[in-house]
């Protein structure tokens, strides 16, 4: 896989080999130097917004730990990853801005920010608790940001003490961000964006057919090939859709005889 | 110390007690004028709780010994109430002796009402009545002036049976008749209490039946009554809401299907519209709210949550249990998994038609209790209506095992449906007679 940047190559040595916070951190800084997006220059169509339009964003964040076996140190016994991905592993860069990871305040530099995509922290440590994820975005999408939590898990659930150095302990949630009524220039940007949903689109306005123009130096964002992508969770609207269906057609027939039967409680006068 | 001077103790008996003995409070303010000493005392020097300004003008002043004599004599006295000259005697405060005249002063509240009189010409001309003879309504008008219309005594003591909206009835229709004839025109007439206000009998039997339906009622129902009308607060509550948030998007309104009343309410409930039939495709239906679009970003989940606690705000707590519960059943989670938009929905519509359907079986378990006590008054368990019959018959479908395990859980879905229903009026004690 071609890299381009500094930045990627401390992240791809392969396997769970993760910089460590701090050259994470200044590699990220020198990343987002790179990247420009274009929300400085149009701040003046940023006023109009396009009423009853919804934009969502389909994001995974979770942690993936590895066991660091039994000749680790006492207190860095896993190796970690906090992550935000895209839900389909699309770069999530264009709307996200910056994510902060407040982590426990026993760590050195608890805060730590991620400038650009993908959106990832690599710790070690022994002790479980809860990330705080905060998702910052461009100036044209939203100014204001979204607080992600989530329950860092080193042990795995099924209580047989048995931990392996080979399968990690992953957990996901699957959640989308929604932006309500966007500026005119942020659904412009991202109209055809492949990790950006849109719902009720207004009359006269449609997603034109041009494909979403990326930069190809700039395309790096993406978790497709992630070195952790192997142990992903997979989230299936269409299971969770089918389920619901079932259910709303027993609740419906069950409705239904009811009904007969409250009406024929009704039908002979008593 | 006084007590001590009394009972002889020499004063330095007890040791210690001189150094403990507490000093007299210095009296700090000073006494404000026109208060003795022995009042000032009882508040301790302390500054009032109430603010007093309290001076010797406002007082009441003092009667000075030198000017006015005042003696207490017994003596007897007159009153006009009495009709029987009875001398009574009493203390009587005397001011430089001179006795107080006029009538006793307690005189003035024997107050007694003026029942209208008619000559025999007057009956015959106004009064005849072909319910009541003329000795029943002098009786009646004679009771009357004797216990000032108190009709409670009236009825009491009348010898025939008549009630007392029946007394009422012809005692104010013979005083309006008798009025009506003496009075010269009409119009000075109407602005008679008599005529301002009509004495309704029909409307007072129902009066006291409604009181003496509350004033008997069991502590049960009226803890039934009063969950009944919190919970159509909650309803109009979220109508409300409803209401508010559909308001500035009319646009969403139209797109709404007729057929679908989804609001998980008592207008839903009529159990001939079958508009379940036929499920619309409703997605439309579920706008979101302005106040979570006003946030601009947002998590789905947050949205999800909102929208399912505004389409709860109609049920009460027992109820949403009852809904995560039945979710649980159907294998769907209780917060979805992949909360995309299009399972939020679905998860949404589920929970609504839940809420019906739960509302449904409540009706027909009222029902079904309904007929049960008409048919049978003294409440015995009839055939038609076996105590251990559950209410969900629908779940039968399950499985066995679940049916089962519900049955357990909760009993009955109804709220009321553990305890019996309450023995009918006659036999319930009466905690107060209603009466006039």
């Amino acid at each position: 896989m071609p890299q381009t940047s500094s930045g990627r190559k401390q992240h791809s040595g392969g396997g769970g080999d993760h910089s460590d916070a701090t050259t994470a951190q200044k590699s990220l800084q020198q990343r987002s130097r790179i990247i420009r997006l274009p929300d400085e220059s149009d701040k003046k169509s940023q006023s109009k917004r396009l009423k009853d339009v919804e934009i969502s964003v389909p994001i995974v964040y979770g942690t993936i730990a590895f066991w660091l076996g039994k000749k680790a140190s006492e207190y860095n016994s896993h190796k970690w990853t906090v992550y935000v991905r895209g839900a389909t592993n699309e770069d999530l860069g264009a709307v996200v801005k910056r994510v902060v990871f407040q982590l426990h305040p026993s760590f050195n530099n608890p805060t730590r920010v991620a400038e650009s995509a993908p959106f990832e922290l690599s710790e070690s440590g022994w002790g479980e608790f809860e990330i705080v994820i905060s998702l910052h975005f461009h100036s044209d999408v939203c100014d204001k940001q979204v607080d992600l939590y989530h329950h860092l898990k080193l042990y795995p659930e099924d209580d047989t003490g048995h931990q392996s150095i080979k399968k990690p302990v992953v957990i996901e949630s699957y959640d989308e961000i929604v932006f309500f009524d966007p500026s005119e220039a942020c659904f412009a940007r991202l109209q055809n964006h492949p990790a950006v949903n849109f719902a009720k689109l207004p009359n006269g306005l449609s997603i034109s057919p041009a494909v979403f123009i990326e930069n190809v130096s700039e395309k790096r964002g993406d978790t497709k090939d992630h070195p952790l992508s192997q142990w992903f969770l997979n989230f299936s609207e269409a299971d969770e859709l089918l389920k619901l269906a079932a259910a709303r057609q027993q609740v419906q027939s069950h409705i239904i005889r009811v009904r007969r039967q409250l009406s024929l409680m009704d039908g002979p006068p008593q | 110390m006084d007590a001590k001077d009394i009972l002889g103790i020499p004063k330095s008996s007890f040791p210690g007690s001189l150094e403990k003995k507490p000093r007299p409070p210095r009296e700090s303010q000073r006494k404000p004028d026109g208060i003795s000493r022995e009042l000032y005392a009882l508040t301790g020097g302390l500054a009032p709780l109430m603010p007093s300004s309290i001076d010797a003008s406002h007082l009441k002043p003092k009667h000075q010994a030198g000017n006015e004599k005042i003696t207490w004599q017994w003596l007897p006295f007159t009153s006009s109430a009495r009709t029987d000259n009875l001398q009574l005697y009493h203390w009587v405060r005397v001011v430089n002796g001179v006795l107080p005249s006029g009538d006793y002063s307690f005189a003035k509240y024997n107050k007694s009402v003026d029942v209208v009189k008619y000559t025999d010409e007057e009956y015959e001309k106004y009064l005849s009545d072909p319910v009541w003879s003329k000795e029943e309504t002098n009786n009646l008008f004679d009771l009357c002036e004797r216990f000032d219309l108190r009709f409670v005594i009236i009825a009491d003591r009348f010898p025939s049976s008549r009630t007392i909206e029946e007394l009422k009835t012809r005692y104010y229709a013979v005083s309006k008749a008798l009025l009506r004839a003496r009075s010269l025109s009409p119009s000075d007439v109407s602005t008679h209490p008599l005529y301002k206000e009509t004495y309704n009998a029909s409307q007072e039997v129902e009066r006291k039946r409604a009181l003496a339906a509350v004033l008997s009622q069991t502590r049960q129902q009226e803890r039934r009554d009063a969950e009944i009308l919190s919970e159509a607060k909650r309803i109009t509550e979220s109508r409300n809401i409803i209401k508010d948030v559909e308001e500035p998007e009319p646009s969403e309104v139209v797109v709404r299907s007729p057929g679908k009343a989804s609001i998980p309410t008592a207008d839903c409930v009529s159990p001939s519209s079958s508009d379940i039939g036929a499920p619309t495709h409703s997605s439309e239906r579920a706008a979101i709210p302005q106040s979570i679009r006003m946030l601009r970003a947002c998590l789905r989940t947050y949205v999800h949550e909102q929208m399912v606690q505004a389409a709860n705000s109609s049920a009460g707590v027992r109820t949403i249990k009852r809904v995560d519960q039945t979710l649980e059943d159907f294998a769907v989670r209780v917060k979805p998994k992949v909360p995309t938009r299009a399972v939020c929905l679905e998860n949404l519509e589920l929970r609504k038609e839940i809420l019906i359907l739960l509302d449904l079986q409540k009706q027909l378990q009222y029902k079904e209790q309904e007929a049960s006590a008409n048919l049978d008054g003294s409440y015995i368990d009839s055939p038609s209506t076996p105590k251990d019959r559950t209410f969900l018959p629908d779940y039968l479908g399950f499985g066995g095992e679940r049916v089962n395990k519900r049955d357990h859980k909760r009993k009955a879905p109804g709220r009321f449906s553990d305890a019996p229903p309450s023995p009918p009026l006659s036999r319930r004690p009466k905690k107060l007679k209603a009466s006039d």
